[in-house]
């Protein structure tokens, strides 16, 4: 399975919850499957996602899913040991790992080589860390979100895009009402 | 006037309750003081781009947070500044260690001293410089404009208004 279809198949479980998306292609295509002012479309800022959702769930209860990439949780894995360290039960981050860059052209990444991410993130100090393939995401991340404990989940899956348009909603529209479903 | 507490008091004040960190020798103080406050939730960063992450989330979530930080810092975290920060309109207070201006010891702090008001400028980002330990009673006045406006804002405070590195 390609990105787009895992997105595809867990849009209803993440449906009714707040969800801090990555930057490029999965921003577009869970906008696409699923849009509503519960998901937080990141419109730059590479490699941030899992810390503004982590951010997120340190401040408020509800759960929150970060969904990342390989390559951008490559960039930023320095935030890793401090999501271990400061573990918070109502916390999951997705990290969709198709081993390529996916939105510049699937370059491939070293998490598609030799680097298991998995690994990195128990090494961190992540205490639940499931690696999955892809068509066995849709239990896992259900029981992760319902879960008291934080979950780190390596999904493995192939890289391929589907063509799809730019996410041209307002920036300041997708915090506010990213911030209203927050309040709800 | 212990200035590590009253910048830590008015953070209290202004209801900043999730304050970043990336440590600065001058900071160490008032990076204590953070730690100590009952009503401030401290987490520690490894890299403050990372830390900016971390407060937008926060801020989305409904605190209000702080980033403490140095300098060298705005050298990497220009793009997170202008596409997360600023591109979505969150507020962001920074304290930064202003190092590599008067009375600092070591010569490589002043290659990016020299940048660090042209990049902030360049940014349009509010900026404000302590040099003497009374400009600390602007602090106040500087978080409650920064929440007013939904910006981020820079607060350089150097070695003097730290009172040096025990050099006097």
């Amino acid at each position: 399975m390609i990105r787009s279809e895992i997105l595809k198949e867990i849009a209803p479980i993440l449906n009714p919850h707040l969800v801090v998306c990555n930057i490029g292609l999965p921003s577009q295509e869970l906008h696409m499957i699923d849009d509503n002012e519960r998901n937080f479309y990141m419109l730059g800022t590479m490699g941030l996602a899992s810390s503004i959702g982590f951010g997120l769930a340190l401040a408020q209860d509800k759960p929150v899913i970060s969904i990342d990439g390989d390559g951008s949780v490559l960039t930023n894995l320095g935030t890793l040991p401090t999501i271990a360290n400061n573990a918070t039960g109502n916390y999951t981050l997705l990290i969709i790992d198709n081993g390529s860059y996916g939105s510049t052209g699937d370059q491939p990444t070293y998490a598609g080589q030799k680097t298991s991410l998995s690994a990195v993130a128990k090494a961190c100090g992540c205490d639940n860390v499931v690696e999955v393939q892809d068509k066995d995401l849709g239990p896992v991340l259900q029981s992760a979100i319902d879960s008291d404990e934080m979950t780190i989940i390596v999904c493995k899956c192939d890289s391929g895009n589907i063509k799809l348009p730019v996410i041209t909603l307002d920036p300041v529209v997708i915090r506010h009402r990213f911030m209203e479903a927050v309040k709800a | 006037m212990n200035i590590d507490k009253k910048i830590a008091d008015d953070l209290v004040a202004n209801d900043v309750s999730f304050v970043t960190t990336v440590p600065c020798k001058q900071l160490a103080g008032v990076i204590e003081e953070v730690e100590a406050r009952d009503d401030i939730f401290h987490i520690p960063s490894n890299k403050e781009d990372e830390g900016m992450g971390l407060c937008a989330g926060a801020f989305m979530g409904g605190k209000r947070p702080a980033i403490i930080m140095q300098n060298t810092a705005i050298g990497v975290t220009i793009n997170t500044l202008a596409t997360l920060t600023q591109f979505y309109r969150m507020p962001l207070p920074m304290i930064i260690s202003y190092r590599g201006e008067l009375r600092e010891p070591v010569a490589c702090q002043v290659e990016m001293a020299v940048h660090t008001k042209a990049l902030l400028a360049q940014l349009n980002i509010p900026t404000y410089h302590f040099h003497w330990q009374k400009d600390v009673e602007e602090f106040d006045n500087i978080l409650k404009y920064t929440f007013m406006c939904n910006k981020p804002v820079a607060i350089l405070t150097d070695a003097n208004f730290w009172g040096g590195y025990g050099d006097q």
